[in-house]
């Protein structure tokens, strides 16, 4: 039910030129998206998908639409060649999956490669209750560092996009505050 | 009696659906998406009782809790065409 949702989201998404309703529309798929990674019980997932696809990322793209046009200009004639391109790589990606394993499958490879002994051992190796947590801080430590390192890099990043405008802001308006006073007092003196 | 709710929920969240689809006015629009964002807090609220896990209750407050930003976010691009517009009150006090 909800995966139909979803496909009708997708159609109507391509087929609007509205671009207001597109970007309603991106919000509602990020629920929906949301709403089956809960039935999945991917729960941590879901509420990614609901603080970034859902929230974020709507109000960044209403904030691009208020500096830009709101409905889509669009070529009207088809081009046969991309549309073929996206045939093949879409058939397959679904002939792909023929070979996958079953959702929830136990002998699936992924469940057989490390998972039991990090089922087994972690509380004894670690000693977290929590197996995911005891898998990212410790079994892969480095990798969940380098990931930190990334965020932290891109945070410093953002933080010196947007902060690096406000001292020379306040800087000029205290400029600006000298000068009005001394302008004034310039007229006065002659 | 979860399973009677949770159809109730998907019920209402095609209504909604259809509404935002469909939905002449802008306003339709927003009114549905708030509308689907309540119904996907319920339904996950609803499914946590279905398996058994109430503790899904605080992702769903979260839920509504982006929700209700993101709403107003909506409604203040539409109402000043800009999200970093002051507001009507700081505008006056400028102007």
């Amino acid at each position: 039910m909800l995966l139909g949702f979803l496909a009708v989201t997708a159609i109507a998404i391509v087929r609007l030129h509205n671009l207001f309703a597109v970007v309603m529309l991106g919000g509602i798929y990020s629920l929906i998206s949301a709403g089956i990674f809960v039935e999945l019980d991917a729960v941590d997932v879901a509420f990614t998908e609901a603080a970034v696809g859902a929230g974020i990322s709507t109000i960044v793209l209403l904030g691009t639409l208020a500096l830009t046009k709101e409905t889509e200009t669009t070529p009207k004639k088809i081009k046969p060649m991309p549309f073929l391109v996206v045939l093949v790589t879409g058939s397959a990606l679904i002939y792909g999956t023929f070979d996958m394993p079953v959702l929830g499958d136990p002998t699936a490879p992924v469940h057989q490669h490390v998972a039991p002994r990090y089922i087994e051992a972690s509380g004894r190796e670690v000693g977290v209750p929590n197996i995911v947590t005891s898998v990212l801080a410790s079994y892969r430590g480095y990798d969940t560092l380098g990931e930190v390192t990334v965020i932290f890099t891109a945070g410093i990043g953002v933080l010196m996009l947007l902060g690096g405008r406000r001292p020379r802001k306040a800087g000029e308006k205290a400029e600006a505050a000298k000068k009005k006073p001394a302008r004034g007092a310039g007229g006065k003196s002659p | 009696m979860f399973s009677v709710t949770m159809l109730g929920i998907l019920v209402t969240m095609a209504l909604a659906f259809a509404r935002a689809l469909m939905g002449p006015t802008v306003y339709d629009r927003i009114l549905a998406v708030n509308t689907f964002g309540t119904m996907t807090i319920l339904l996950v609220a609803v499914f946590g009782f279905l398996t058994d896990r109430p503790d899904f209750l605080d992702i769903a407050l979260l839920y509504a809790l982006i929700n209700f930003i993101g709403t107003i976010a909506v409604l203040k691009f539409f109402e000043y065409r800009d999200l970093g517009h002051p507001g009507q009150q700081n505008a006056d006090e400028e102007g």
